[in-house]
């Protein structure tokens, strides 16, 4: 009987159950994730007091926030496996990219639902007001899949290197910095009320990046997987 | 599930063989021109100091390292087995594979099977649970098991997929002595469906296999 | 590196400079400072094909699995942070002078302060990693993802701020070259110059990794 290499989605999706049931009962990432957003959010609402945002400003803010509560949480998705020392079993079992596909899938639901908190939270604390609900919803969900697409495998090398510290936020920086400028972008004329022919050049960016960072991370994972 | 039977039955040859393995560590040799091979049916014992490289070499054999050179080749009736393939035939009980502490026996037993694209578990939890001395125990959160639980429990998720070959890394560390009968049986039925390869230093263990290899630390190695 | 190919360096460069400072600034508005332009543009290019040497050897390592690679990659990595930092400070030097202020984010200057975080970010990476075959895995890994967001890089930037930069000094709008003769031919060897130096001190500092290498294997 020759056994064949089969249930990629299968494994995609237990990866990804176990990941959300573990999340439930522990609560570490989006712990970290909820209570950094709302102590910069804070932070940033005080400091203005009641003067006005510029459209611009209040996008730059919007995701630089939305970036380090992301480098604050997401990190956790290898390390956990390997403090546990739970990595040898996946290695041994599972296939890499499902393991990597489902990581992804689990960091950008824990991304997204931090952000149903947080956004409405934004707009709230900073009194900005979104001239084009519709475009900002459409930025933020390509933002953070771009976001997560490229910190789940810069969050596979952390997890191997043997200092963590700020490794993450320092490799993930210059890697985000073209999304985060065409989101901030794309997000100030979503503040300012423009249509989506405005914003055609953002999202043509926040399209195609999380593509390529899928693809390159397709053919990247597994030399990282295999250390 | 007859003609299944029948094709489990109809013996396969599988065999694998480790042909000039070495490993250093940041320039440090561990192991040095390893050479062995076992066959369905055998079981292999390696054995040596502490140091000395043991899981080193079960973390080779099993493709969780590379060597620095040489290479492992495992096939069945004659064909190499693919290297991604081969984590359908292998299973490990070791002290570096631990398990998800928050969550169930039974929740791990079910993402271990998934994970691995086993067919639906048609098998009775509870029941093989109970096999391992673990009855009754399989909601509880793996947090809450003793050490001589949790090896159980990794001998329950290694067996699950009936593996060709079995790796095992201190088989009996933390076991009673039920567990150790239990390991007796673990180890004869393993060699009646494939190949069996134990890491150990306890004596006792020696009666798993025929064939042993003994390392030296320094990188030396006789087999008998 | 052969030893004709030193000499015929040291002639050629040593013409470089004398000719840099003899003939006419490149750009008369601005004065002598625009001589900068002989070595500062060539240092921003070495930065860029450092930085390409490195991706290279990246995949070389993946593909091979040879040290090697490993050792030019971080010794390319290394050479490209030195060029990276020397063109980012001729540069604003440059532009204190010619615009007023040292730092602008002018797409040139953000493209540039980009690749200097990624070199930076690629030692980190280098630095906290024990094993020896790890750090080489894992920094050729960061090194193709970082590549492959240049292309993002280029469409991005030239939009945050217009361009400061000299626009005509090399090549035009129309892709045309539009150098008078003489200033184009200096600029061309000073930039196959420091090719070659990048390429001599590439070998080296390969070769000082290697025998740094072998001496921690030895102890």
């Amino acid at each position: 009987m020759v056994k064949k290499s089969s249930g990629f989605l299968a494994g995609a999706a237990a990866v990804l159950i176990k990941d959300i049931t573990s999340e439930f009962r522990t609560r570490y990432a989006i712990n970290a994730l909820v209570m950094f957003s709302l102590v910069t959010l804070t932070v940033v609402s005080i400091a203005i007091g009641r003067s006005n945002l510029n459209y611009d400003l209040a996008a730059a803010f919007l995701w630089v926030i939305i970036f380090f509560s992301a480098i604050s949480g997401l990190g956790q998705s290898f390390i956990k496996e390997e403090e546990a020392r739970t990595i040898y079993a996946l290695r041994l079992y599972a296939n890499p990219l499902a393991v990597f596909a489902g990581k992804f899938i689990f960091n950008s639901l824990l991304l997204l639902f931090l952000e149903l908190i947080f956004v409405p939270l934004f707009f709230i604390l900073l009194a900005v007001e979104c001239g084009n609900i519709l475009l900002l919803f459409l930025v933020i969900l390509l933002g953070s899949l771009g976001l997560t697409g490229a910190t789940t495998i810069i969050a596979a090398i952390i997890a191997k290197a043997s200092v963590k510290g700020a490794l993450f936020a320092v490799l993930s920086f210059p890697i985000l910095l073209p999304l985060l400028v065409a989101a901030i972008g794309a997000t100030e004329i979503a503040f300012s009320g423009g249509v989506f022919a405005d914003a055609v050049r953002d999202l043509k960016l926040l399209v195609s990046y999380p593509v390529i960072m899928m693809t390159a991370s397709t053919f990247l994972f597994e030399f990282i997987w295999n250390e | 599930m007859e003609t299944q039977n029948n094709r489990r039955n109809t013996k396969m040859n599988f065999e694998l063989r480790a042909s000039d393995i070495s490993k250093s560590f940041e320039c440090l040799p561990v192991l040095k021109n390893i050479t062995f091979e076992v066959s369905a049916g055998e079981g292999l014992i390696i054995t040596g100091a502490n140091g000395s490289g043991k899981s080193t070499l079960i973390r080779i054999l099993s493709g969780l390292n590379r060597p620095t050179s040489g290479e492992v080749i495992f096939s069945a009736d004659g064909n190499i087995v693919h290297r991604e393939d081969r984590r359908l035939y292998y299973s490990l009980v070791s002290p570096d594979m631990q398990f998800y502490e928050e969550l169930s026996a039974r929740e791990n037993m079910i993402f271990f099977i998934r994970i691995r694209g086993m067919q639906s578990p048609d098998i009775e939890m509870n029941e093989v649970l109970g096999r391992y001395g673990l009855q009754g125990r399989g909601n509880d959160l793996v947090k809450s098991y003793s050490s001589g639980m949790k090896q159980r429990l990794k001998y329950v998720v290694a067996l699950l997929s009936k593996p060709e070959v079995l790796f095992l890394d201190e088989p009996t560390s933390n076991l009673d002595e039920a567990g150790l009968e239990l390991v007796d049986a673990i180890c004869e039925e393993q060699k009646k469906r494939g190949i069996l390869v134990v890491a150990t230093n306890d004596k006792r263990d020696f009666k798993y296999g025929e064939k042993i290899i003994r390392l030296s630390g320094r990188g030396s190695r006789s087999t008998d | 590196m052969p030893g004709i190919l030193k000499y015929i360096l040291l002639i050629s460069m040593s013409a470089v400079i004398i000719l840099v400072w003899i003939m006419d600034p490149p750009q008369s508005t601005l004065g002598d400072i625009s001589r900068i332009f002989y070595f500062h543009v060539p240092s921003a290019w070495v930065a860029v094909l450092a930085f390409a040497v490195g991706m290279f050897n990246s995949i070389g390592y993946l593909r091979k699995r040879e040290m090697k690679f490993d050792i030019r990659a971080a010794a390319s990595a290394e050479l490209g942070l030195m060029f990276c930092i020397l063109a980012t400070v001729s540069g604003a030097f440059f532009a204190k002078k010619a615009w007023g202020t040292y730092w602008n984010w002018d797409p040139r200057q953000t493209s540039i302060f980009v690749l200097m975080l990624i070199y930076g970010a690629y030692l980190a990476l280098r630095s906290a990693i024990d094993s020896e075959e790890r750090r080489a895995a894992l920094s050729a890994v960061y090194s193709i993802l970082a590549f492959i967001t240049v292309p993002f890089l280029i469409f991005v930037v030239p939009r945050i701020y217009d361009s400061l930069h000299p626009s005509n000094t090399v090549v035009n709008a129309g892709g045309k070259i539009q150098m008078p003769p003489p200033i184009l031919t200096v600029f061309l060897v000073s930039l196959v110059c420091f090719t070659i130096i990048f390429f001599w001190l590439y070998g080296l500092q390969s070769k000082i990794n290697i025998y740094l290498r072998n001496k921690k294997r030895a102890v």
